[in-house]
């Protein structure tokens, strides 16, 4: 290990917080640019759904639309907080 | 057979008009006749950039609404006798850009020209979607930077569904990576993003990158495209890039960080 190295450890590298952060939100744009037209308003009437119902924010409900062979797989992933 | 070849990038102030002028006249120097359109209606620039703005009569408008023929409108620039430009109107709103319009111009320049460089606006607006939507290939210019990144994958995304070529089933835009204002010092300090990881995100075939230079203020002081001033680390590396988009095998030469001195012999690798 270089003697810059250790140095450099003790600080979390903004570099790769970059990326890490860009992984996640380029995959996300990818998964809804794929989907079909209709995917972003029906998330968005999901959401309005669930959250008239429970307390429930947007962080806490991940919808998800995964292709499979021939098929289409909505997942709906709702972490629903105590009252 | 004539190609038209868009400059975007999402994101303004990234180096698009730079890299249009740059690779217009890299082009013209390898032999090919080139013209770079320029598509940003309202704010124009790239005549100032290469150096012709007081040569401007007609514009791109112009032509399109039959106020000047195109080789009235054309300018050819002074540094090179194969490199024109077709300037942007200063003062007209952007709705007077038209598919149809856009598309005959273009059209009549792929007559006369091997390359057609469309130097995009910023944004994903009518300028920018009229930039791309003709395009054969696309140079996406990306800064090392999370919001650049980020508009850089929309733009692909847009070029993927919102094209000519996407929209009739064509081959798709072939598509090339370009990273401008590089700076290997920070991607070792930890502070910039590295171009391989970009590469990686954005998954696109990498042309290159620019390092960071003074040399571009000062060529675009002098209103002379970047890549003819010889000898500085721009140019040389815009020279490159536009080899290895025309599929020349080209080393890359501006990816390291060079230390020096003491500290770079205590600390170097």
């Amino acid at each position: 290990m270089r003697l810059i190295d250790y140095f450099r450890s003790s600080k979390r590298n903004s570099a790769v917080q970059a990326k890490e952060r860009l992984q996640v939100i380029i995959a996300h744009g990818r998964s809804e640019r794929n989907g079909p037209d209709y995917f972003p308003r029906m998330k968005q009437d999901l959401l309005a759904v669930i959250k008239k119902y429970t307390h429930a924010e947007t962080d806490d409900i991940k919808v998800t639309l995964e292709k499979e062979g021939n098929y289409e797989i909505l997942e709906l992933n709702v972490t629903i907080p105590p009252e | 057979m004539a190609r038209i070849v868009v400059v975007t990038s999402g994101k303004g102030g990234v180096g698009k008009t730079t890299t249009s002028a740059a690779f217009g006249a890299g082009l013209a120097l390898k032999g090919y006749r080139t013209v770079v359109v320029d598509f940003d209606i309202g704010l124009r620039n790239l005549d100032l950039i290469m150096g012709c703005e007081r040569r401007v009569v007609y514009d791109f408008i112009n032509v399109i609404h039959g106020e000047a023929k195109l080789n009235q409108a054309l300018i050819k620039t002074k540094q090179l006798d194969n490199l024109y430009i077709l300037p942007a109107s200063q003062t007209r709103d952007k709705d007077s850009l038209t598919e149809e319009g856009v598309m005959l111009v273009l059209e009549e320049l792929k007559k006369s020209f091997d390359y057609i460089i469309c130097d995009s606006p910023a944004g994903i607006e009518r300028g920018a979607h009229f930039a791309m939507y003709f395009a054969d290939e696309a140079i996406i210019v990306t800064n090392p930077e999370v919001s650049s990144v980020r508009d850089s994958d929309r733009i692909l995304g847009i070029l993927a569904s919102k094209s000519m070529r996407a929209e009739r089933n064509m081959d798709p835009v072939q598509e090339h990576l370009l990273i401008a204002r590089y700076s290997p010092k920070r991607v070792i300090d930890g502070d910039m993003l590295k171009f391989d990881d970009v590469q990686e995100l954005l998954d696109v075939p990498f042309l290159g990158a620019i390092p960071e230079s003074d040399s571009v203020l000062l060529a675009s002081n002098r209103g002379v495209p970047v890549i003819l001033d010889n000898k500085t680390d721009a140019a040389e590396a815009y020279m490159d890039a536009v080899s290895r988009f025309l599929g020349e095998e080209v080393p890359h030469r501006f990816l390291q960080h060079h230390r020096k001195g003491f500290f770079g012999r205590l600390f170097g690798s």
